[in-house]
């Protein structure tokens, strides 16, 4: 069985509620998806409509109610946390919205916690240079700007070469040049390392630069779109 | 909730989210308060009894014994300078019998003066009468003695008083401020049964010791005022030729020695241990209440921007304070009290007044609350300065991140050795320097109290092993009546159950070196002795060569006199005549004063042939019962002490009492690091909450975020460690010091084992509070810390 005869991530039936009774909130409602390895894939809906919690159970942060979620064919729906830290470790990288770097670390010793546990990972340098801050990498979190800190939690991210890139609102606190440049680095990772790559936005322009893009509403997934042909970040319309 | 102000509820709240953090603060001010009223109470309650008692029983100044001084030198007594009253009394010593205890007990017999009242060192009776002069045998006895053996008035004793066999009826039973701490000799802890004070009238008494008409003790109290040195040198003067071994003052009256040196405990104790508590206490309170405000920046801000004042604000992170500082003051004052009444309950097993309450009285409660409310506040002010100051557009912006570039810390970024955890949790102590020392602080101070406290029981087992069972390694000493021939030795060595016998001399004189002057007893002991020997600091035996002196150092300090010196001896038991005497070496003596000869050099300066005052024995504990039964009765003996039970007694007293202290201080010492590591790594948790979720989302598994939130706390706990110990020698020594007296001394050793017991408790509390937060990053919700700005 290798790697290539499953696609990356497949779900079945994914269903996610929190709290119980009359407090139970459906964030997701019997989700069936499947991507294949290597694409990069734009999440669009509105807050609330479950494509977060979809991202963190495809990340290994949280369990499924239900259904099965199979990371190239391994069925990781109901992993206990051990597991889920190792899949973290082994094979996802995160970037969020806030960045959530090290205060007490520069540029490049956010990036070594991230190389220094991983199997395969580049050098630090190399993957902040891949984001274009190399010369940059001695700097602390307080001396860099938003964008400087978001790319930053980019290079820190693919330094390990993962399997999958989850991007939460990557862009969400960052103004539209800044925002293009993040995109900018997202998409030479995902060209550079292969990996699949996930990005959750608000910004319905960000879709033109996707292989493929989920709709989601209200807990469900409404609609799949694929690109015949993708838009580089510079000229999204943002 | 109903009522309440909007803002009151949240402090409410606030205080139930803290409720671990802020009772282990709340317990390190209970600490200090419940040892302050506890200390300060104690010492008022043990002074203030002492005085009343001293004051309402005309309790002496100035005792002045002799040989056999005719009763009319009272007047010349009377009309000395400075003299308020006097009483002569007569005193002796007795062997009693008691049934069903197979050591004999020793008695202090002393006459009352007859159809009156003494005007100095008067009883107190709690049962029965006065003896009736007309009869000869009535005897009041010493209520501790009476308790330990059941007496009551009607009761009949047996002693031996000057050799002769007396039959003695109870009539009263008595309290006495000369006998608070009521010991036989030879002992250092109270054993009720073994001491009796028997109070004769003085015609019965005078009659049976042969001093009809003539005294062999002058009690004195004094005129406020009045040099009590005068007094004793115009008594001295006085009595010279009645053969006088020298006045004393209360400062040689060994039940006020005891009582002072313990009220001398005390307030040293006081000095110390209250104020370490509320400082940690202080520190503690500022931490976290920054922490408090650096959460709740931006509910500050919407606060100010509602209209709330700046002094709204201060005052409610104040109350907040106030509310934590309260909970301790109750805590403390009922800890105080119930310890104050545990200790005084203690007392009065050792210290026999007639009354003693513990009575924390209002001054020193209201000071207690002052004292805390300086502490706490004093740690609150710094922090709640901040949230004075914050400027309500400025509070609503969510703060920078923090800035790590500018801290010395950030320069190991170039040493690549070191792995980005370790380094995280480096930048952290480097960023925050001021707490990091104080945490260290904190934690040092429970390692030093821990060390200077346990340091009582391995020096209180030096001394007893010193003085018990190396220096001194008889098991009965039996003192004659009159200085007798060697001969006397050989019928004492035949008593039963005796294994070996070793003769002493004891002669009281007068040292003098220079201005300074000490009366003590000279012992002298055969060449080669092995039962009372005279140590040096390496617990090898030292000699005195022929004529030479040895004197142990507090004396030889006193005097001002060094080996090689010589001093003035007057010798004050019958005939008075001046001799001077080589110091040929200083010894160490834990208890008491040594001034040791050889017996020969010694009978011959007295020009008194080959005599002896007694005899030290080492028996076979199996025949103790015929021993003590032979010594009961023995024509000569005029008093039996009990080395080894002394011992004994003194263990006891260390396992029991002593013990259940030390392990109180021990639990209030281990409060301090509870509190302070406790806090620190809740507050390293909250600051560091969203980081440590960060590295769980970056697959790093639970033990090595753990790793990041407590090797701050590990590496600060680790340095505290030899700077506690270090800190618990210097306060040993100090407390070695400050409570030396004229009756002990505290041998400065600490046990290696001391150490590792308190860097134990200090270890175990430190993986405990680690354990009680690690499983809180178990608990992270890893999406929830994500999702939301800090």
């Amino acid at each position: 069985m290798t790697a290539k005869s499953y696609p990356c991530f497949e779900t079945r039936g994914l269903t996610k509620i929190y709290g119980e009774g009359d407090a139970a909130v459906h964030a997701l409602r019997g989700v069936d998806l499947s991507i294949p390895d290597g694409e990069l894939v734009v999440l669009l809906g509105p807050s609330g409509s479950g494509k977060s919690t979809l991202l963190n159970i495809l990340g290994g942060l949280d369990n499924a109610s239900s259904g099965s979620f199979k990371f190239r064919g391994e069925e990781l729906g109901e992993a206990e946390t051990g597991r889920l830290t190792q899949y973290r470790r082994e094979h996802v990288g995160f970037v969020f919205q806030f960045y959530n770097l090290m205060p007490s670390l520069t540029a490049e010793e956010n990036v070594d916690l991230v190389t220094e546990i991983a199997p395969d990972p580049m050098a630090s340098l190399e993957a902040l240079e891949i984001v274009g801050l190399g010369e940059r990498a001695h700097h602390f979190p307080a001396q860099l700007s938003g964008g400087e800190q978001q790319r930053v939690a980019i290079a820190r991210a693919i330094a390990k070469r993962p399997d999958v890139l989850l991007c939460d609102e990557p862009t969400g606190a960052l103004d539209s040049a800044t925002g293009i440049r993040v995109l900018r680095a997202l998409l030479d990772a995902n060209e550079r390392t292969g990996s699949t790559t996930l990005i959750i936005t608000h910004n319905a322009g960000v879709a033109d630069m996707a292989d493929r893009v989920l709709f989601f509403r209200d807990g469900a997934l409404h609609d799949v779109k694929r690109n015949k042909s993708r838009i580089a970040p510079e000229e999204l319309s943002w | 909730m109903v009522g309440l102000r909007a803002l009151d509820r949240k402090l409410l709240r606030n205080l139930r989210g803290m409720a671990g953090q802020g009772l282990a603060i709340a317990l390190v001010i209970a600490g200090g308060i419940s040892l302050f009223l506890l200390m300060a109470g104690m010492t008022g309650s043990l002074s203030e009894t002492r005085r009343a008692y001293y004051e309402r029983y005309a309790f002496a100044d100035v005792w002045a014994p002799v040989v056999r001084a005719p009763e009319s030198l009272i007047d010349d007594i009377r009309a000395l300078d400075g003299v308020r009253a006097v009483e002569t009394r007569v005193r002796d010593a007795a062997i009693l019998d008691m049934p069903g205890m197979i050591e004999p007990a020793m008695g202090e017999m002393i006459s009352l003066p007859d159809y009156r009242t003494a005007q100095v060192n008067n009883i107190y009776l709690s049962e029965g009468r006065l003896p009736d002069p007309g009869h000869r045998t009535e005897v009041v006895v010493l209520s501790a003695f009476a308790t330990a053996h059941g007496l009551t008035p009607g009761d009949q004793i047996s002693a031996t008083l000057r050799g002769r066999q007396i039959e003695l009826d109870i009539v009263g039973i008595a309290y006495s401020p000369e006998h608070v701490y009521a010991i036989a000799p030879g002992q250092l802890v109270p054993d009720d049964r073994l001491f009796a004070v028997l109070w004769m009238s003085r015609e019965a008494l005078g009659h049976a010791t042969d001093q009809d008409g003539a005294f062999n003790e002058a009690v004195i109290r004094l005129m406020r005022g009045t040099s009590e040195e005068a007094v004793i040198d115009a008594l001295d003067r006085l009595l010279a030729p009645y053969g006088a071994p020298g006045a004393y003052g209360r400062d040689l009256q060994f039940s006020d020695v005891f009582l002072s040196s313990e009220l001398n405990q005390l307030v040293t104790m006081s000095r110390i241990l209250p104020p370490i508590f509320l400082l940690v206490a202080a520190f503690l309170v500022n931490v976290v209440i920054s922490r408090i405000i650096a959460v709740e920046r931006e509910q500050i801000g919407l606060l100010k921007a509602f209209g709330y004042s700046d002094l709204d604000v201060l005052f409610h992170y104040l109350k907040l304070v106030g509310a934590i500082g309260l909970i301790g003051l109750l805590l403390g004052t009922a800890m105080g009290i119930a310890l104050g009444r545990w200790m005084a309950a203690l007392y009065a097993q050792y210290f026999h007044f007639p009354f003693l309450i513990f009575e924390a009285d209002p001054t020193t409660f209201l000071l207690g609350v002052l004292i805390t409310l300086i502490a706490v506040m004093g740690g609150a002010a710094m922090a709640t300065r901040s949230a004075y100051r914050l400027k309500p557009a400025v509070a609503m912006v969510p703060a920078p991140p923090a800035d790590y570039s500018r801290a010395i810390g950030a320069s190991i970024s170039r040493i690549r050795l070191i792995d980005p955890q370790s380094r995280m949790v480096l930048r952290q102590l480097f960023r925050f320097p001021w707490r990091g020392a104080m945490t260290l602080l904190g934690v040092a101070a429970s390692i030093m109290l821990l060390v200077s406290t346990l340091f009582f029981l391995d020096s209180m087992q030096v001394m007893i092993d010193t003085h018990f069972y190396q220096a001194n390694r008889y098991d009965v000493a039996v003192s004659l009546v009159e200085p007798r021939e060697r001969r006397a030795v050989h019928a004492l060595s035949r008593v039963p159950g005796a294994m070996a016998a070793e003769p002493f001399r004891s002669v009281p004189v007068r040292l003098r070196h220079g201005p300074n002057e000490e009366s003590i007893a000279i012992t002298g002991v055969p060449r080669d002795a092995v039962l009372a020997r005279t140590l040096d600091a390496g617990l090898n035996p030292v000699e005195a060569p022929p004529g030479g002196l040895i004197l142990s150092t507090d004396l030889a300090e006193d005097l001002g006199v060094e080996p090689g010196g010589i001093v003035e001896m007057e010798v004050t038991e019958r005939r008075r005549f001046i001799r001077y005497l080589p110091v040929s070496a200083t010894i160490t003596s834990y208890i008491g004063s040594v001034a040791q000869m050889e017996i020969g050099a010694l009978n011959q300066l007295l020009e008194e042939g080959d005599v002896v005052s007694g005899v030290y024995l080492v028996v076979d504990s199996d025949q103790n019962e015929a021993l003590y039964r032979e010594l009961k009765s023995a024509p000569g003996v005029a008093g039996v002490a009990l080395h080894r039970l002394a011992a004994l007694n003194f263990k006891a007293l260390l396992d029991q009492s002593l013990g259940w202290s030390i392990l109180v201080y021990v639990l209030f010492s281990g409060m301090i690091a509870l509190g302070v590591i406790y806090n620190s790594v809740r507050i390293t948790f909250a600051e560091r909450a969203r980081e440590l979720a960060s590295l769980r989302v970056l697959g790093f598994k639970r033990g090595e975020v753990a790793y990041v939130l407590l090797g701050e706390i590990a590496f600060l706990t680790l340095l505290a460690l030899p700077v506690g110990c270090l800190g618990g020698i210097g306060l040993a020594y100090y407390l070695a010091d400050a409570m030396a007296s004229d009756v002990y001394r505290l041998p400065f050793v600490i046990h290696l084992t001391t150490f590792a017991a308190a860097i134990g408790v200090v270890v175990v509390i430190a993986i405990g509070s680690g354990l009680i937060v690690r499983r809180q990053i178990d608990r992270l919700d890893l999406v929830e810390v994500l999702k939301t700005r800090e």
